[in-house]
């Protein structure tokens, strides 16, 4: 996925009503978090205390790993570890090849779409059902997730009504969210029943206990988990944590900041498999270590998932999911996704505003809008930004450091303006201007008011 | 070198320097907790009910429709409602589709967010119940509701090995367009009573 998201987004907002509507559900999440935020009067404490439990954690993830491994194996949890993608897949598979399993249900996991897992099993004669609604959605759509925590938020209800009549043989015409929701219930029920293995995320593993937390608002991770007798977790390096007490601090802050809701409706702690059955955990590092070892992007790894910075960004809400070329979109994808690979999304940086809106909103305060900044410099020091942004900083930067340059340049735009508006919209200069409607260039510029406002105080 | 071994020394390679534990803060506390956790059920699309006795309680469980009209039925609650599934009956939690109302015992509830703690050991054989029925019943001890989820997981005992779960409201997604709807894969409705 090599895109450029400028490109993306001008695709996603030539339907301006959808874009509009976008924009406008998210931000109604967006107020939905901040009157839950309101509620809760030690809130900022909270963020400041998650923050740095998350980097406490981090100072010492191997420490806390080990520990997970030795209380998690005790209770007869099997711990594998895997460098990459690739090895997650390959255990994942092999665990199910080994038991003869070939129909799998799964809950949410960007992990699992990171590693490319669905394809991989697919491809190995498994037969993979995403049961998060809105996983189900874009699976049968054959899409990626267009948002962490809302994968279809940028399908309209009619497009799931066809969808569902063409994959799950409903009425033509549905467009009823109950209705809809009711027939995936019926399809997916039929799934989980005759399911050999579920396969869930890990939103905490907790170091001291030797448990995994799923956190889900449907149950599909609860149904999956507890029908099949084999259920394998998949989690990132950075998801454990010391102590049961601090989901105390994480699950006030979580679905607060997700959805506006006070807690998730189910929050299940795994401490072991059910009666006769088992419970794979498998650590994932794939490039985790690498961004550890990376001062100015280590907070980033503190991300707990909840989409918030997504909800208030205005260049997600305005762009949707799918102008970001990483499978991560809005700010805290354009922080992971150039450590993955800086040239294949070297226009995420550039997709923000700089507003800081995602760092406010941030319930374990990551840096978000400062690490953009600095990935940013980074891609410059690369050489590869594309040529147009190229070209673009040089001739800006040649003539904001020539005084004289610059005030003709500033006369020249006033002309154009009051002359040729037109005439700013073309080239790949003119970007920014297609959007926009012009302001009225003033009579006169800055500094001669300045000046003409000295003679009158000298006068 | 084991993948194992490969990621902890490539995670030990950064020798961060220690950053201490933070002091956690005070979590907001309510003067009637039960009162704020029976609002907080009905905020989350549940039906929270306060009984005096168990009497009261069974009257008012006979009084629930969903408990009426049902056929198949579950009570893990020591007189509490009725089975009419046997439960003794069922090696696989597989025989548990169809169960219309699960009559559970939570441990602990929680104010700020109408949360009932489950404990593994409340569930019988198989921990599918809480999540199969089509209708979900809780209940908890009045003098076992906390103000938040800090105070519970200072009175939580994680069962080890072992399970355990928050329950707040009925199953739910807002996944299409945003639009909340109650009973995704779970149970479709949850009426949680509050005893004493």
């Amino acid at each position: 996925m090599n895109q450029f998201h400028p490109e993306q987004a001008a695709a996603f907002a030539r339907d301006e009503a959808h874009a509009h509507w976008h924009d406008t559900a998210l931000w109604f999440v967006r107020v939905k978090r901040d009157r839950a935020a309101a509620s809760v009067p030690e809130w900022e404490r909270l963020r400041d205390t998650a923050s740095a439990l998350k980097a406490h954690t981090l100072s010492r993830l191997a420490e806390y790993l080990e520990e997970f491994e030795r209380n998690a194996r005790q209770n007869g949890i099997t711990v594998h570890w895997a460098r990459d993608g690739a090895e997650h897949n390959r255990i994942v598979s092999e665990i199910l090849a080994q038991r003869g399993v070939t129909r799998l249900v799964k809950s949410k996991s960007m992990l699992t779409e990171e590693c490319g897992l669905n394809p991989y099993l697919e491809a190995r004669g498994v037969e993979v059902v995403d049961t998060d609604l809105g996983e189900r959605i874009v699976q049968l759509a054959a899409e990626p997730p267009s948002h962490i925590v809302m994968p279809a938020i940028h399908r309209k209800k009619e497009e799931i009504g066809a969808l569902f009549h063409d994959k799950l043989g409903t009425a033509q015409g549905l467009s009823d969210p109950k209705v809809l929701t009711e027939a995936a219930r019926q399809h997916l029920r039929k799934k989980f029943l005759g399911a050999q293995a579920g396969l869930t995320g890990v939103n905490f593993a907790i170091a001291e206990t030797g448990g995994i937390v799923v956190v889900t608002n449907e149950g599909n991770a609860d149904m999956g988990t507890s029908l099949p007798p084999l259920h394998i977790a998949s989690m990132g390096v950075e998801k454990v944590i010391p102590r049961a007490r601090d989901l105390g601090i994480f699950l006030r802050l979580l679905a607060r900041s997700a959805t506006g809701q006070p807690v998730s409706s189910y929050t299940t702690h795994f401490h072991g498999p059910m009666a006769g059955g088992e419970l794979h955990v498998v650590v994932v590092d794939n490039g985790r270590s690498d961004i550890l070892a990376r001062e100015a992007f280590r907070r980033s790894l503190s991300c707990i998932r909840c989409g918030a910075c997504l909800n208030t960004c205005p260049v997600y809400r305005r762009s949707g999911g799918y102008s970001y070329s990483y499978l991560i979109p809005g700010p805290i994808g354009s922080v992971l996704g150039p450590q993955r690979d800086a040239a294949a999304h070297a226009s995420l940086p550039f997709a923000s505003s700089l507003c800081g809106s995602c760092s406010d909103v941030c319930p374990v305060k990551i840096d978000l809008h400062h690490e953009i900044l600095v990935l940013r410099e980074e891609i410059r020091a690369k050489d590869i930004l594309p040529l147009g942004k190229r070209v673009g900083m040089k001739m800006t930067g040649f003539v904001l450091s020539r005084p004289a340059l610059y005030r003709a340049a500033g006369r020249l735009v006033r002309w154009v303006l009051r002359g040729a508006p037109p005439l700013a919209r073309l080239g790949p200069g003119g970007a920014w201007a297609r959007q926009r409607e012009f302001p009225v260039p003033p009579e006169k510029t800055f500094r001669e008011l300045w000046k003409s406002s000295g003679e009158e105080r000298k006068g | 070198m084991s993948a194992r071994e490969a990621i902890l020394s490539a995670l030990r390679r950064s020798a961060l320097a220690p950053v201490p534990l933070p002091e956690f803060p005070e979590g907001l506390r309510f003067a009637d907790p039960v009162t704020q956790f029976l609002e907080a059920v009905a905020s989350v699309g549940g039906s929270g009910v306060r009984v005096g006795d168990g009497a009261a309680l069974e009257a008012r469980l006979a009084a629930l429709p969903v408990w009426a009209q049902a056929s198949k039925t579950l009570s893990l609650v020591a007189g509490v409602g009725r089975s009419t599934l046997d439960l003794g009956a069922i090696a696989d939690p597989h025989g548990l589709e169809g169960l219309e109302v699960a009559v559970l015992a939570g441990e602990l509830a929680v104010a700020e967010n109408g949360a009932v703690w489950v404990p593994g050991r409340n569930l019988g054989p198989h921990r599918a119940v809480f999540v199969i029925a089509e209708h979900l019943v809780l209940v908890v001890r009045a003098a076992d509701v906390v103000s938040n989820m800090q105070e519970a997981y200072g009175r939580i005992e994680i069962e080890r090995p072992g399970y355990g779960l928050f329950i707040s409201g009925p199953s739910k997604t807002a996944d299409i367009e945003q639009a909340l709807v109650v009973g995704a894969h779970g149970a479709r409705s949850c009426t949680v009573f509050v005893l004493g």
